[in-house]
């Protein structure tokens, strides 16, 4: 259902600064809007200076280890009956998904603006995990927020940050999950908001961050879409992408999305399934509403209080979404469907028994609804998958989740 | 020269007697430290001498505000108040003979989730006078300001710290009722002293603007108060308020509340 652009804050019929059709803009605290206003100059500036363009360029390709190759799943593919899937490897970036095509961009931005400190939220830890290792090549103090909870599930990611030289501070409030660390980071930032750079690692927050973040990931559809081009002389037939706040999909989709034959599918955490109200879908399950200063898609009760998710996997477990996928939800240019637990699950031990991969969780559930497309396709056609990251951050969850009655083999 | 708003903040602002200190501005969490204590507590802080009260509407992510506030919003939702239960609360209190000002302080979804107008509508019902929204800076308000106008209610935007000169005067422009003035960087919180910036702040205020300051964000004692004389029309007291009710689970919330804010109104305080 397309929302009553009259009942959108602002009105809506004129899409102002910062605004995806109805969706984005920034409800923020006024002590932060100067510092909006100077990391939008500082953007615009940065990536239109071919100098900081190619600085960005060589760390990408020298540190990051750019460009990620696409691999054909050729077992996988066999299995399905279908199409071809070919993966789009971000795992295979250094800290082990595509986090840090954002976490250096951010880094190097800040640096350029001469901001000393660093502070980011992180769910699964592959976001902090990012901007620690980006702040340890620059030697910047870097402060990390993550909730309690996902402290436990992700108890690896929480060591290595300490490794990395940054401080990881716990968040009590709320689910002691994404949600609530994110929130902890704006609170610091307003606190801290002259010296300090917020590195957020979603494609969400207010205006510019989800436009920032989408053109430090569009390197991921970017490298798809000529590699395709090289490799098969055409576009693939669909691209699929999980979606928590929805980073690597826009990145992912930002590249194809004025090709009009080429399908988008964003994917989010349907949880337990999506009628027992315990998932992470908010693009197919909630309506709109303002979270971490963006209008968006949102979770939320019938008082406009945002509820509690849950993913098996902790980068999905978040009630927002972009606010540019809201926009390419309503046009119809992309379509958002749910995937459970189980089936990513599923989908997580096939790729490692077919291709010798070990997917993300997340990632996990692009691969479930990439796996249905391609049988529905056929042969002859192509899915492409954005692989966002590997998946021995997961192991121990998967390890207990089989261990659970009528969960998938050990 | 203070520009008198019209209604009820209009009359408070313009019955303080010149060069006085400035009237007190409790925040009451409606639900919080009880569902249904909201009323009570409203009456208790105008018995205490307030200059008008503040009535927050829990959010279950408040962006600006810190531990305490945090904490109570948390127990008051899970005491199961609503946008709809706080403002009928406040129309309660009047019926009980509330007659201070009232301003409403809540953040953007809720409202949106209620829907602007009725949202404003409810309020206006209610004998609210004015709503801030932590959550909304000049750019995104215009909508709510124009309701609020419309339904005969006060918009209060926040200026802080680090809003710039030219932008503070476009921001207060918009403001009826009164400006709210964040006194530090940084969220809601108890705090020891006045910061020099929050005078900066007041200052530059009074340089774009004929309306009422209000200095909140960690103002928690007298002498702040004392402190503030000259400076600033009122002064906003959160959440030092509902600390005091949190320190003393023993006692009665309505003692506590009534004795908290008699005691930072002190001599010369307003009485209505």
């Amino acid at each position: 259902m397309i929302p009553d652009p009259a009942a959108a804050p602002g009105g809506g019929d004129t899409p102002g600064r910062g605004r995806f059709g109805l969706y984005g803009g920034a409800y923020v605290p006024e002590t932060l809007v100067p510092a909006l206003e100077e990391l939008e100059g500082a953007m615009e500036a940065a990536l239109a200076d071919p100098a900081f363009v190619a600085d960005l360029g060589a760390w990408l390709r020298d540190y990051a280890g750019r460009p990620t190759p696409l691999t054909p799943a050729r077992r996988l593919s066999e299995a399905c009956g279908g199409a071809e899937i070919w993966l789009k490897r971000e795992d295979l970036v250094h800290t082990g998904a595509h986090k840090l095509n954002n976490a250096l961009g951010q880094v190097l931005l800040a640096r350029r603006m001469g901001k000393s400190r660093i502070i980011a939220e992180t769910g699964a830890g592959q976001h902090g995990v990012a901007t620690a290792t980006a702040c340890a090549c620059f030697g910047l103090e870097c402060v990390v927020y993550m909730g309690r909870e996902d402290m436990r599930r992700q108890a690896v990611n929480v060591y290595r940050m300490g490794l990395l030289g940054a401080e990881v501070r716990p968040v009590d409030s709320g689910s002691r999950t994404l949600k609530d660390a994110t929130s902890e980071a704006i609170r610091d930032w307003v606190t801290n908001v002259e010296n300090t750079h917020y590195v957020i690692g979603s494609a969400v927050g207010p205006h510019p961050y989800p436009t920032l973040v989408r053109r430090l990931q569009r390197v991921i559809g970017d490298e798809a879409r000529e590699e395709a081009l090289r490799r098969f002389g055409e576009l693939p037939d669909a691209v699929v992408a999980c979606v928590g706040g929805g980073s690597n999909a826009i990145g992912a989709f930002a590249a194809f999305v004025d090709d009009p034959g080429v399908e988008l599918i964003g994917v989010e955490a349907a949880g337990r399934g999506l009628a027992t109200g315990e998932h992470a879908a908010s693009l197919v399950a909630g309506r709109p509403g303002v979270l971490h200063g963006a209008y968006s898609y949102l979770l939320q009760d019938a008082h406009g209080q945002v509820l509690a998710t849950h993913s098996i996997s902790a980068g999905l477990d978040y009630p927002g979404v972009g606010p540019e996928h809201a926009a390419l939800r309503d046009r119809g240019r992309a379509r958002y469907v749910g995937c459970t637990d189980a089936e990513a699950l599923g989908a997580f031990h096939r790729l490692c028994r077919l291709e010798g991969i070990i997917p993300a969780l997340e990632s996990s559930h692009a691969l479930a609804i990439a796996e249905r497309r391609a049988a529905e396709l056929g042969p002859g056609r192509r899915v492409l998958v954005c692989l966002s990251g590997r998946g021995d951050k997961d192991i121990d969850t998967v390890r207990a989740a089989a261990a659970e009655p009528g969960g998938e083999r050990a | 020269m203070i520009r008198t708003a019209s209604g009820r903040f209009g009359a408070a602002f313009a019955r303080r007697s010149p060069g006085s200190r400035p009237g007190v501005i409790p925040y009451v969490m409606a639900g919080f430290p009880e569902r249904d204590a909201t009323a009570r507590l409203l009456l208790a802080c105008q018995r205490a001498g307030c200059l008008a009260v503040e009535v927050g509407i829990p959010f279950s992510d408040p962006l600006a505000d810190g531990p305490t506030i945090q904490r109570a919003g948390a127990l008051a939702l899970s005491a199961g108040m609503t946008p709809e239960i706080a403002i009928s609360q406040v129309a309660q209190a009047r019926s009980a003979g509330l007659e201070v000002p009232v301003a409403a302080m809540t953040y953007i979804n809720p409202v949106l989730s209620m829907g602007t107008r009725r949202f404003a509508a409810a309020c206006s019902a209610a004998g609210i006078d004015g709503v801030i929204v932590p959550d909304l800076p000049a750019e995104e308000a215009g909508e709510l300001a124009a309701t609020l106008g419309e339904h005969g209610l006060a918009h209060i935007p926040l200026v802080a710290p680090t809003t710039p000169r030219a932008r503070l005067a476009r921001v207060a422009a918009t403001a009826s009722g009164f400006v709210y003035c964040v006194s530090v960087l940084g969220t809601t919180g108890a705090r020891q002293r006045v910061s020099p910036q929050a005078l900066d702040l007041l200052a530059r205020v009074r340089s774009v603007s004929a309306l009422p300051r209000a200095l909140g964000f960690g103002i928690s004692r007298a002498e702040h108060l004392t402190e503030l004389t000259g400076h600033a029309e009122a002064a906003v007291v959160a959440s030092a308020l509902l600390d005091s009710v949190l320190g003393a689970p023993g006692r009665d919330p309505l003692e506590v509340v009534e004795g908290f804010v008699r005691a930072l109104a002190g001599e010369g305080a307003e009485r209505s």
